[in-house]
């Protein structure tokens, strides 16, 4: 077992290490005053020289964000959030680079020490990849990259060999200036401007994201990547992230974060959308490891992300892979509306909480078109005094006969001090429609511990194999670079949870 | 607030006031409670507990108070051969009732005691606390079997809609043992409305089996809060048949180590009929279990919900808990609506739940129907066995057929 060989090293080799992405880099920006109003929207919107109707259509969703309140269903807490107290935009103060050579080389040194170097390699570095610390993928050749710093895209890889191919990938402000066609036709028809409070809010002040577009027929050559980082002080990131997939054209995009250590505590409100036609296939893959916050809740990201597909297209799929072991709190639920006539939606999900972190995640599967399928496999683990809560929704419609779902949840319970909570929606309008839900509670078993320290290993590294086998099958659905990056990160995140 | 809703809920609110005076009992409960009414007002389907139950037709039917004499002996309908204790629109009534030896029986009209776990938190509880009038309160001293005992609810009026809240009690002491069957049948529209505080002291088995066989123009509101001490059981059925909307409401809590909770039930609907099961189950202390079997079978145009929460204190390691919910579609019309959920404190546990939804398996009608069963009868089988896991656990014979029974008669007479 090479993967399971691999995490024992690892969990050696990180003892005691924490949290490593919590470095902050010193870098001139250009920073937004603090505070949001129409003129912030407007400064926004004029800053990325956008068109006329992508203002209006920021000012309709400000408008609907001043109308609404902010949810409080979800079983999270943290003291009421200061949305005048924000930066609303920061850049680098360097403009904006015409190639990978003209991007600030301090940027570039950051980058290389998260472990994502933004260099087109020639060579094949499986070697470098295998050792790396980073979250995303480390250089590997099959990996296009678009790097967003706070409010900005600063660098995207292997646009040329991407463009052969007739795949789109850039930043989305550039999309909407290179695209407008694209970007006006599909931009907030998955996620409305008014779908909730916080995908109001990042449609009025969005900053940067990735565009993808996948034409007909096309399988995208290598892997598409976006690696986001917050490293303001006092402000908040929100990306907008619109990838489509044309008739038969499939890919695999992988989405990674982190952001320094800091006390008080910073908002990350991203939309994605995902939109697949006829045939097409989107596999999305977050590995989520924003700063957590310290041992006793101090610091850390407010993750509250709507991410969201429409497989509007027949036999189209869709698979949500998520490994979320960051933010001091997390709320995202990556949702698939299964409309095409036999389409597929599937949702992945590990996610692990320690110290003081809550996690409300999950997903919702709408049934709509005939033959539709999704599949849920939910691993939660709890350790220290953190909170962890899958909450889901399979709706099955009248039309959608011979639907089918299966739901598996699983929570972990590591230290009697932690929560875990199960809260599935369960919604059937069709007879002809199949729904299994699933859920277990348990701790990581005496006798499991007992074998494993028998045979010479320690509690924590007994723990981390058990927390892996738990989440093997989540693991496995994730793109090889990203699942040994994955196995690190459980083990890091548990660190110090046992003993 | 949906204004029908605030307008059912000013008319509650005006007649308490018009009653206050005349209600037996502790004025300031009522009065906390209609204050708590007072700001809730009816649940909405905004409200999370009633997301799948709408109030609304209730809200708009103006209900009268029952008349205070009843004219004729009503038509008891069906029972077993116990002891039974009958209320008509809601008021007790000594002469229809033949109360068992090993049970005090005071109605709560000669003795207002509210309980002590009723929460007005929930809202229809604090509309019963607000406007109850009478119940009746069973006691059963330590170390006594009591046997079995039917508390039979009729409305057989049925010429204009009446409203009541009766409110009951069933105290078990230490080591004592009761069989409740409990039986609401009825006619016209109507609104039962009844909250029972169900007290189950260490060592103490109660087992509550409840058919609900309203009208099908009534509303059937029943909250129920149990208690459970050490070593005790409070074993519940529910079986609902009847009303236009139903909603049973089920708050167990295990305060002892080694407690036990079964909650049983199942749904037969048709019609535009609407069922809610809703049942809290709270670990409150180590090595409890509880237990879980819901079915719903729904035809036409009906619409089953049922809400599941377990909660696992931090102190209640060792619990064991589990919950099953299962649905049988029948029509293309039907629905199902289910969140069972896990509220887990504590690591040491084993606590699943399940849900599955669908049609009956065609396969197992095929093989049914290539051994010569006809159609109708192959179904009926299916759905017989279907029901079998959830009737399965209720171990006095009376009772199960009289379940069983009605089971039959709403297959056959179904629309």
């Amino acid at each position: 077992m090479p993967a399971v060989t691999e995490t024992i090293d690892t969990v050696q080799s990180l003892t005691q290490s924490g949290y490593k992405w919590g470095f902050e880099t010193d870098i001139e920006m250009d920073i937004a005053p603090k505070g949001l109003t129409t003129d912030t929207v407007r400064m926004i919107s004029a800053k990325k020289g956008e068109p006329e109707w992508l203002l209006e259509w920021r000012l309709a969703a400000f408008a609907a964000w001043e109308a609404m309140v902010e949810p409080n269903w979800a079983k999270v807490g943290y003291p009421k959030i200061d949305y005048q107290d924000i930066h609303y935009y920061a850049a680098p103060k360097r403009p904006a680079p015409k190639s990978l050579d003209d991007v600030d080389p301090e940027l570039l040194a950051m980058y290389e020490k998260l472990g994502i170097p933004l260099k087109e390699r020639a060579v094949l570095a499986g070697v470098e990849g295998a050792g790396m610390e980073g979250v995303i993928g480390s250089g590997n050749p099959n990996i296009a990259i678009d790097a967003v710093f706070d409010s900005v895209s600063v660098a995207t890889t292997f646009r040329d060999t991407l463009a052969k191919s007739g795949v789109i990938f850039c930043p989305i402000s550039e999309a909407v200036r290179e695209h407008p066609e694209l970007v006006r036709k599909y931009l907030g028809t998955v996620v409305p401007v008014s779908d909730n409070y916080f995908a109001a809010l990042n449609s009025a002040v969005f900053t940067d994201g990735s565009f993808v577009f996948i034409p007909k027929g096309v399988r995208c050559p290598m892997e598409l990547s976006t690696y986001f980082r917050i490293n303001a002080k006092n402000s908040g990131q929100f990306e907008r992230t619109l990838i489509i997939a044309d008739d038969g054209a499939h890919v695999s995009y992988l989405e990674g974060c982190t952001a320094p250590m800091r006390d008080e505590n910073q908002l990350h409100a991203a939309v994605v959308e995902l939109v697949a036609l006829d045939d097409a296939q989107i596999k999305y893959s977050t590995v989520q490891n924003w700063y957590p916050g310290d041992a006793n809740g101090r610091g850390g990201i407010y993750n509250f992300v709507t991410k969201r597909a429409a497989c509007r297209g027949a036999r189209s799929k869709v698979s949500w892979t998520q490994v979320e072991t960051g933010s001091a709190i997390t709320w995202k639920y990556p949702s698939c509306i299964l409309q095409g006539e036999g389409s597929v939606g599937e949702f992945y999900s590990v996610a692990v909480t320690n110290n003081r972190q809550q996690a409300d995640t999950g997903t919702k599967m709408i049934h709509i078109g005939k033959n539709t399928r999704s599949t849920i496999v939910s691993k939660g683990i709890s350790a220290g005094r953190s909170d962890n809560t899958y909450r889901g929704l399979v709706r099955i419609l009248p039309r959608a006969s011979g639907a089918r779902n299966h739901t598996q949840c699983d929570s972990l319970l590591i230290g009697d001090q932690c929560g875990a909570h199960t809260v599935p929606y369960i919604e059937s309008r069709n007879p002809t429609a199949k729904v299994e839900h699933e859920a277990t509670t348990s701790k990581i078993a005496e006798d499991q511990l007992f074998y494993c320290r028998s045979r010479g290993l320690s509690e924590e590294d007994a723990v981390g194999l058990i927390v892996n086998g738990f989440c093997k099958e989540v693991l496995k659905e994730l793109p090889m670079e990203f699942a040994v990056e994955a196995q690190k990160l459980l083990a890091v995140s548990l660190e110090g949870s046992v003993g | 607030m949906n204004q029908s809703l605030r307008n059912g809920a000013d008319a509650y609110l005006a007649r308490y006031q018009g009653l206050r005076g005349r209600l037996p009992g502790d004025a300031a409960i009522r009065d906390a409670a209609a204050a708590a009414f007072s700001e809730g007002g009816l649940p909405s389907m905004r409200d999370e507990d009633w997301r799948y139950t709408s109030l609304r037709g209730l809200a708009e039917t103006d209900f009268q108070e029952p008349l205070s004499a009843v004219s004729t002996a009503p038509i008891l309908g069906e029972a077993i051969d116990a002891p039974r204790l009958v209320l008509v629109d809601g008021r007790y009534q000594p002469g229809l009732s033949t109360p068992p030896a090993g049970v005090t029986v005071t109605p709560f009209s000669e003795n207002p005691y509210f309980g002590r776990l009723p929460d007005i938190k929930c809202p229809m509880a604090a509309l019963n606390t607000m406007l109850a009038e009478d119940g009746v309160q069973l006691h059963v001293a330590a170390g006594v079997d009591a046997g079995t005992l039917v508390l039979l609810s009729l409305a057989p009026d049925g010429h204009r809609p009446i409203a009541f809240h009766p409110r009951h009690g069933i105290h078990l002491e230490a080591g004592a043992k009761l069989t409740v069957l409990e039986i609401s049948r009825g006619q016209g529209a109507y609104l039962h409305n009844a909250v029972t505080e169900a007290v189950v002291a260490s060592g103490a088995v109660l087992t509550h089996i409840r058919l609900q066989a309203e009208g099908p123009e009534a509303f059937h509101v029943n909250t129920t809060f149990a208690e459970v001490a050490e070593r005790g059981t409070y074993d519940a059925f529910v079986l609902t048949l009847g009303a236009r909307v139903a909603r049973t409401e089920i708050h167990a809590r295990l305060i002892g180590p080694h407690g036990m909770v079964h909650l049983n039930g199942a749904q037969l609907l048709g019609g535009q009929q609407h069922g809610d099961i809703t049942t809290v189950v709270a670990h409150d202390a180590p090595n409890c279990g509880s237990r879980q079997t819901i079915k719903n079978v729904l035809s036409d145009r009906s619409r089953g919900v049922f809400q599941g929460r377990i909660e696992v204190a931090r102190v209640a390691q060792k619990t064991d808990g589990y919950q099953m919910n299962q649905a049988l579609l029948l029509s293309p019309h039907a629905e199902i609506d289910c969140k069972p959920q896990l509220e887990i404190y504590a690591d040491d546990v084993k606590c699943s739940h399940g849900a599955t939804v669908g049609e009956l398996d065609a396969e197992q009608l095929f093989y049914l129907r290539s051994r010569g069963v006809p159609d109708a009868e192959a179904r009926a089988i299916l759905v017989r066995a279907f029901l079998a896991e959830a009737m399965d656990p209720i171990a006095h014979p009376g009772a199960r057929g009289l379940l069983e029974r009605a089971i039959e008669q709403w297959w056959e007479h179904r629309p």
